[in-house]
């Protein structure tokens, strides 16, 4: 059992979950991602590493309350139990003196590469990051990003911070750097990593996506994460999750990461009066009591959700 | 008693077990045998003619004394059977149920000539389960610590049956499993019908009473390295098993609604994917399935595909008589309604418009001259390719062995496709203090020779944690053919093997 430190919503939608998982913690570097399950009849599923703290033993991640397992996670609070977090698992990402990289993210990419951009940055080279949302509501760690990195430009879908568009206007970015640059590195949705891999093609920059296809045992074992790459079917646990944006068949991925909606979406058709009424009254000793900290009384600290002191 | 037997005619009637019906259990998840009820499980035992020369242990990977726990049930003197079986086997629950008897304890029973070999695992698995049944299973002495410390890394049949020999020999024992729960394929390939995981849980929850430690969750090779690991023990298993799928590469096998069977079975047994929504790793209700293969594994593949409302076929490239998978489980298979269709190939899959795989081309084979395997190569029909609809297609082909630990121990040597090479008597690798087994050796084979492989290595590293030998510092020693063990000591190298 996993005990969580924080976890709280940091833009509508979006979460930052902090876990104590001391031996991933130990182990982990930036681009790899960790497995969990957020209750005992729970699915496994992988969450990119957004960034841990060695000494505490702590791992921190983002993620968008999407589907029933991250609906389940966002509703967790400190002292509350994960019954796994494995991990880390996947390659670390390549890093070494590039010269100038450019950072791509969108959703729960921005936080998946800091830890990208802090190495990279350690290496010495010079790192750009262009973030991007629908909104500017949406951004977070901008901070974070201004005190570490050598610019950050912004790309909303209304315009209302920075370039106004999508992701494939990032050339003019990089246009306007008036430097070359030698790499691209992008995490977010199957979209953002495509539309960018799309966007840099032409320009001829080596582009790296973190990719998320669905997984299961995240060890090589089950096969479910296999992606085309350069025309090979690659397993993105063990093989990846970066690959070069240019070779992923993206077609492919996103059809098999639509492989469950049907059935992700048989789980949010009940609007769980019971549950929830549970969860208000009798302090979620139901179901939900598994989760919390023995002798504890479960959901004590739902209301007082605490900050990680990790964000700034 | 002995003497009665020997007046008394051979009885040939293999004591059947009770099963559900087909056309009720291809509906359920249930366990498909019942077991022997006690009465019948003594009628069967007393079939036992008692070979002087027990060549049915001769063909046990892990020698139980077949003939002296035979000889208790026939007594009705249960508790000492399962004593007896135990001795050899910490999980007689599991092998009673999945281990290939046809192929070893029964293949050389003295009446196999007559058809009437008798039913050794039906009365493995009555005596575990009649221990079960009693609420009370009788724990061990463990002797005094030795003051040794052993990793084992993957808790599948290997592993748990090398903590089982350790723990009892008084080392400490640590298991380390990158999944939420222990088992291995016992608990995320096998299926419930064949193998009730509560039966797993049980056999783990007696090593841990043993005081076998358990890590899971830990990922060696990720969470961390072998070369750690031994910074804090003395010896170190791996059996970490299965690893990437194979796949035939052909067209379309990345299509939506094509699974490796290891992704089928483990959404399935591991995620309890037939519960969902209640469990809540999602498997689709496909209506036409086609599995891939001949093997154990194939069968369980289709078999489940039946139980979730499927028509459920099995392709495979040669005929009936070669199919590798238990003669019982093709047969259950058959009586429940999979279609088998022999001498068929698949060539390419095709997908609809949202990428979901639609219909498979396969082509027709027929028997050739024998092959290096000494069966028949199967050789395509010119002109006999042919269509059919599907909308699930199970890959169950079998896996190369699990990448992570080969390519982060440096120094440890490696065969051909990255399983670990070991020393098949004793299970030494080319580095000290590192032994494996199971399918990350051998690649995939079955449950019972991943823990005849466990049990061999256990005895290697209690030899060499105890005595040096083998694995010591001053010029280590990875060939099995010199390594120095008394074989009074080592029950698993026959006497009449020539030691130096």
């Amino acid at each position: 059992m996993f005990r969580i430190l924080a976890c709280r919503m940091i833009v509508p939608n979006m979460h930052i979950l902090t876990v104590e998982a001391p031996a991933v913690a130990r182990e982990v570097q930036p681009g790899q991602f960790i497995i969990i399950r957020a209750e005992e009849e729970g699915e496994r599923i992988p969450l990119s590493v957004s960034d841990w703290d060695r000494e505490r033993g702590t791992v921190t991640t983002i993620f968008m309350s999407i589907g029933r397992t991250t609906h389940r996670l966002a509703r967790l609070r400190s002292g509350e139990y994960l019954p796994t977090v494995v991990g880390p698992l996947g390659n670390a990402s390549e890093i070494e003196h590039f010269g100038t990289v450019l950072l791509l993210g969108g959703c729960y990419g921005i936080g998946s590469l800091y830890p990208i951009a802090r190495a990279l940055k350690e290496k010495g080279n010079r790192v750009f990051v262009v973030i991007e949302a629908r909104s500017s509501y949406l951004f977070y760690w901008e901070d974070r990003y201004r005190m570490l990195v050598d610019g950050v430009h912004h790309i909303t879908r209304d315009g209302s911070k920075g370039i106004k568009g999508h992701i494939g206007r990032v050339p003019e970015i990089l246009a306007s750097l008036g430097e070359p640059v030698n790499r691209v590195i992008i995490n977010g949705c199957t979209f953002c990593l495509k539309r960018g891999s799309d966007a840099t093609r032409a320009l001829g920059i080596t582009t790296i996506v973190d990719l998320n296809p669905i997984m299961i045992d995240g060890t090589g074992m089950c096969g479910v994460c296999r992606v085309t790459v350069g025309g090979e079917t690659k397993f993105a646990c063990v093989q990846g999750p970066e690959f070069d944006g240019h070779e992923v068949d993206w077609e492919e991925l996103s059809q098999r990461r639509k492989t469950y909606m049907a059935e992700e979406v048989i789980p949010l058709r009940t609007s769980k009066c019971e549950e929830h009424m549970h969860g208000e009254e009798h302090g979620r000793k139901e179901k939900h009591g598994q989760a919390a900290a023995p002798g504890e009384p479960p959901g004590r600290e739902r209301k007082q959700p605490q900050h990680t002191g990790e964000v700034s | 008693m002995a003497e009665k037997k020997e007046k008394k005619p051979l009885d040939l009637n293999r004591r059947e077990m009770p099963k559900q019906p087909p056309e009720v259990r291809k509906y359920n998840f249930n366990e498909v045998a019942f077991g022997y009820p006690e009465d019948v499980a003594v009628e069967e035992a007393k079939r036992c003619i008692m070979c002087k020369k027990a060549r049915c242990v001769q063909n046990c990977p892990v020698e139980i004394d077949i003939p002296a726990f035979i000889q208790a049930v026939a007594d009705r003197n249960f508790a000492e059977g399962i004593r007896i079986i135990k001795q050899k086997n910490c999980l007689p629950a599991i092998c009673g149920r999945v281990c290939p008897q046809e192929d070893q304890c029964e293949k050389t029973c003295t009446l196999v000539k007559k058809e009437g070999q008798l039913a050794i695992g039906r009365l493995e698995r009555f005596l575990a389960d009649w221990e079960a049944r009693q609420g009370h299973v009788e724990m061990p002495d463990i002797p005094e610590w030795t003051g040794k410390n052993v990793a084992v890394v993957g808790g599948g049949p290997a592993g748990l049956t090398v903590a089982g020999d350790l723990i009892l020999r008084g080392h400490r024992v640590t298991i380390f499993e990158a999944l939420h729960r222990l088992g291995g394929v016992l608990v995320y390939g096998i299926p419930e019908f064949r193998l009730p995981k509560e039966i797993v849980n049980r056999e783990v929850e007696y090593l841990k009473r043993l005081g076998v430690e358990v890590h899971t969750d830990f990922v060696v090779g990720k969470t961390r390295t072998i070369d750690s690991l031994l910074e804090e023990y003395d010896a170190i298993f791996v059996g970490s098993g299965a690893g990437l799928p194979w796949f035939m590469n052909i067209p379309g096998e990345n299509l939506n609604g094509v699974y490796s069977a290891n992704e089928y079975l483990t959404r399935l047994n591991l995620m309890k994917g037939y519960l969902f929504p209640t469990y809540h790793t999602p498997i689709k209700a496909h209506r036409r399935v086609a599995v891939i293969g001949g093997g154990n594994v194939a069968m369980d593949c289709a078999r489940s595909a039946l139980r979730l409302g499927a028509e459920s076929r099995i392709i495979y490239r040669r005929s009936r008589e070669e199919l590798p998978a238990r003669f019982e489980e093709v047969e259950n298979a058959e009586e429940e309604g999979v279609i088998f269709d022999f001498l068929t190939l698949p060539l390419r899959y095709i997908g609809d418009e949202n990428g979901w795989v639609k219909e498979m081309v396969i082509q027709k084979m027929e028997l050739g001259e024998p092959d290096d395997s000494g069966r028949r190569r199967p050789v395509p029909i010119e002109g006999s390719e042919e269509t059919w609809p599907v909308d699930a297609v199970v890959c169950a082909i079998g896996n190369s062995p699990n990448p992570l630990i080969g390519t982060t121990t440096p120094g440890l040597k490696l065969g051909k496709k990255g399983n670990i090479e070991a020393d098949e008597e004793t299970g030494m690798t080319s580095r000290e203090k590192i032994w494996a087994g199971g399918d990350i050796v051998t690649g995939a084979a079955t449950v019972i020779l991943a823990m005849g492989a466990g049990r061999k290595a256990a005895n290697s590293i209690h030899e060499y944690l105890m005595n040096g030998n083998g694995h010591d510092g001053n010029g280590h020693d990875g060939n099995g053919a010199e390594h120095k063990t008394d074989p009074k000591e080592n029950p698993d190298i026959p006497p009449d093997i020539h030691l130096p």
